[in-house]
């Protein structure tokens, strides 16, 4: 009995501390991680935009993170624990954490969510995502450059629409400066599991691919891609620049710092607003990892133009004319893909083999 | 035969335990641990071989847990090695933590000479690594040792009816506990096969499901060394063929290509133990049953 009436009086204490945090105390910032800081991909570059929060404020906030929280119930818990222990903002760093996130916030109305990759916002909630696509452009180019063989395969993970987005992305790119170039297209439907990937980028190297493209999270493409020999592979989500200068030639990396840094400081001097943004290359969010010397000079500098260009709107990844595989018209002549669309991609364009799995 | 050599040496280690009568569902935990150990034993050492010794010796330390619980203090098979199975995971996360994102020494093709130049042959048969020679002798030895030779034929004795063994003298709990550290060490090796090999790095949770493959594998193999091999063989072939299938454009779902190692799998492995059923479908009598001597 005792002890319950403590917990109740060190939440409620926490919860009064919570609502008026001032000036002279550091801002309290939460960040639950889906996986391990240590994989090397989509935790660790989040974990690294933490740290660059740290360093930008300095004793102004004080960061908390929980690394490996399942996505469900043990989700809501973390928030909740960290909610109660003082907590004003809080990054939730893997899509299935939105509905958890959701919850929490409905109960704390004084403590603020950013969810990243969800859809869903309120009033305390807002939800961030990187147009990875763009990167995924660039990334094509090069294939459709480098590719000798012209066949180029992709380790997809599941059929959703961001990775069928990216691989429309990287085919229209390939294709428009190689337009003998095939895409052999294995799904996996994991995010990672290196001796599946292993073993797709071995059997796609065996039907001729010499550029293998992935939407999964492990380097084992990279080292199959290695012992291959003559085959170039791109670094997906973290640099992966162990494997520089080739087999891996360039890299997307996300890169959350600028966002993570901005939506703190927007909680600091009190302009926090719930919202939903999308952000590219422009902002920084997605970012181009180095374009190594085994890539020819000159594919280089259409690459960092082409960067340059969608960062500063001239250039956009969908950009038609464009149909759609069956052939039926997508984007007319000067058209290009509106945001909707894009976001509910389920359809190939025209060019690509296969079939999406339902 | 990349894909197939990780579950062929777990499966075998496997084997050789539920012969003796111990049923260790662990498998999994052990692999797991032997891919951890074996990755930075090779790392620090730069030796792929030490790597797996290191290995063996690693998944065969986490197997002795699971003997001393259920042989000496007979603790419940079945729940300990699930446990075991748990407990594996964790440590091996735990051990891993500063090895993530690093690049084991590569383990060395075996050389042959002019047997490797073979146009398919060559590169087919004789292009592997020496750990993939090493589990086709192991299977050899294996079952020449479970068919052919006296502590073969005491093991199994001991597996069939401990209290008959027991009666005869032989030593139950020596032999039982002997099998689990031997089950251990080759699922270790088959571990670090795959942080060495197959991925190669190491990442938490890599097994991804292979010890509980190894486990069916026995089941529907009857129990013998000759249809674990074709078990293994058969899943990690079709694994492989259906990806390639993939890559090459097969006008076949994509779903039913991805289940169909598992499918074929069981199919053909069914009709092999269905040969056996005039002698019963092979399961050592005292499979899973607690011994003591004085009950």
């Amino acid at each position: 009995m005792k002890r319950r009436t403590f917990l109740g009086a060190a939440a409620t204490a926490a919860l009064i501390a919570t609502g008026a945090t001032a000036q002279d105390e550091p801002l309290k910032v939460g960040f639950i991680y889906v996986g391990p800081v240590g994989d090397g991909g989509w935790t660790y570059e989040h974990d690294q935009a933490r740290q660059a929060v740290e360093a930008e404020y300095g004793d102004r906030v004080e960061t908390v993170f929980q690394e490996s929280v399942p996505e469900g119930a043990d989700a809501e818990r973390v928030m909740t624990q960290m909610a109660l222990s003082g907590a004003d903002l809080i990054f939730a760093t893997s899509f299935g954490f939105m509905d958890p996130v959701m919850n929490v916030a409905e109960r704390f109305p004084d403590v603020k969510f950013e969810h990243a990759t969800g859809y869903k916002t309120a009033e305390n909630v807002s939800n961030y995502s990187a147009r990875f696509y763009e990167g995924r452009a660039i990334q094509g180019y090069i294939a459709g450059e480098m590719t000798e063989t012209n066949q180029i395969g992709y380790i997809a993970s599941f059929p959703i629409p961001e990775v069928v987005r990216g691989i429309n992305a990287a085919y229209l790119a390939a294709s428009e400066v190689n337009p003998d170039v095939q895409f052999n297209v294995v799904w996996l439907s994991t995010w990672f599991d290196p001796a599946r990937e292993a073993d797709a980028a071995q059997a796609l190297i065996e039907q001729g691919a010499d550029v293998i493209l992935q939407h999964t999270d492990s380097t084992a493409p990279q080292a199959a891609a290695e012992a291959a020999g003559n085959v170039i592979t791109f670094g997906q989500a973290s640099d992966m620049a162990e494997y520089a200068p080739s087999p891996r030639v360039s890299s997307i990396i996300d890169n959350w710092a600028p966002y993570y840094i901005d939506r703190v400081g927007a909680v600091l001097d009190g302009t926090w607003e719930s919202q939903s943004v999308w952000q590219g290359i422009d902002k920084g969010m997605v970012e181009i990892g180095e374009i190594t010397d085994a890539v020819p000079e000159d594919v280089r500098a259409e690459a960092q133009r082409r960067m340059d260009a969608i960062a500063n709107g001239e250039m956009h990844p969908f950009a038609g004319p464009i149909n759609r595989q069956d052939g039926s018209a997508w984007l007319a002549e000067g058209e290009t893909a509106d945001d909707a669309t894009l976001l509910g991609m389920d359809f190939y364009v025209e060019g690509l083999t296969g079939d999406i799995p339902n | 035969m990349v894909a197939a050599t990780p579950i062929l040496l777990a499966a075998l280690g496997e084997l050789v335990v539920e012969r003796a009568g111990v049923l260790n569902l662990g498998v999994e935990g052990m692999m797991i641990v032997g891919a951890i150990c074996g990755f930075a034993a090779a790392v620090e050492t730069g030796s792929p071989v030490l790597g797996f010794a290191a290995a063996a010796l690693g998944g065969a330390a986490l197997s002795l847990v699971f003997g001393v619980l259920t042989q000496f203090l007979l603790s419940n098979q079945v729940a300990t090695g699930l446990a075991l199975t748990l407990f594996g995971l964790g440590l091996s996360a735990l051990l891993g933590q500063g090895y993530v994102g690093v690049k084991p020494p590569a383990t060395a093709r075996l050389d042959l000479g002019p047997l490797g130049d073979l146009p398919f042959v060559g590169r087919v048969i004789f292009g592997h690594d020496w750990v993939v020679y090493l589990s086709l002798a192991l299977t050899v030895a294996i079952w020449w040792f479970l068919t052919r030779s006296r502590a073969g034929l005491r093991l199994r004795a001991v597996g069939e009816s401990h209290d008959a063994a027991h009666a005869l003298g032989l030593r139950v709990r020596a032999t039982r506990m002997a099998a689990i550290a031997f089950g251990g060490a080759m699922a270790g090796l088959g571990g670090a096969y795959l942080s060495l090999v197959r991925v190669p790095q190491w990442t938490e949770g890599m097994t991804a499901g292979a010890g509980w493959i190894a486990l069916a594998i026995v089941v529907f193999a009857s129990w013998r060394a000759g249809g674990v091999l074709i078990g293994a063989y058969l899943f990690g072939g079709v694994t492989i063929l259906q990806l390639n299938l993939q890559a090459a454009g097969a006008a076949i779902p994509v779903e039913y290509l991805s289940m169909s190692p598992y499918l074929i799998t069981i199919a053909v492995l069914v009709l092999i133990s269905a040969r056996g059923n005039r002698r019963t479908l092979g399961a050592p009598a005292d499979l899973g049953r607690q011994f003591h001597a004085t009950r």
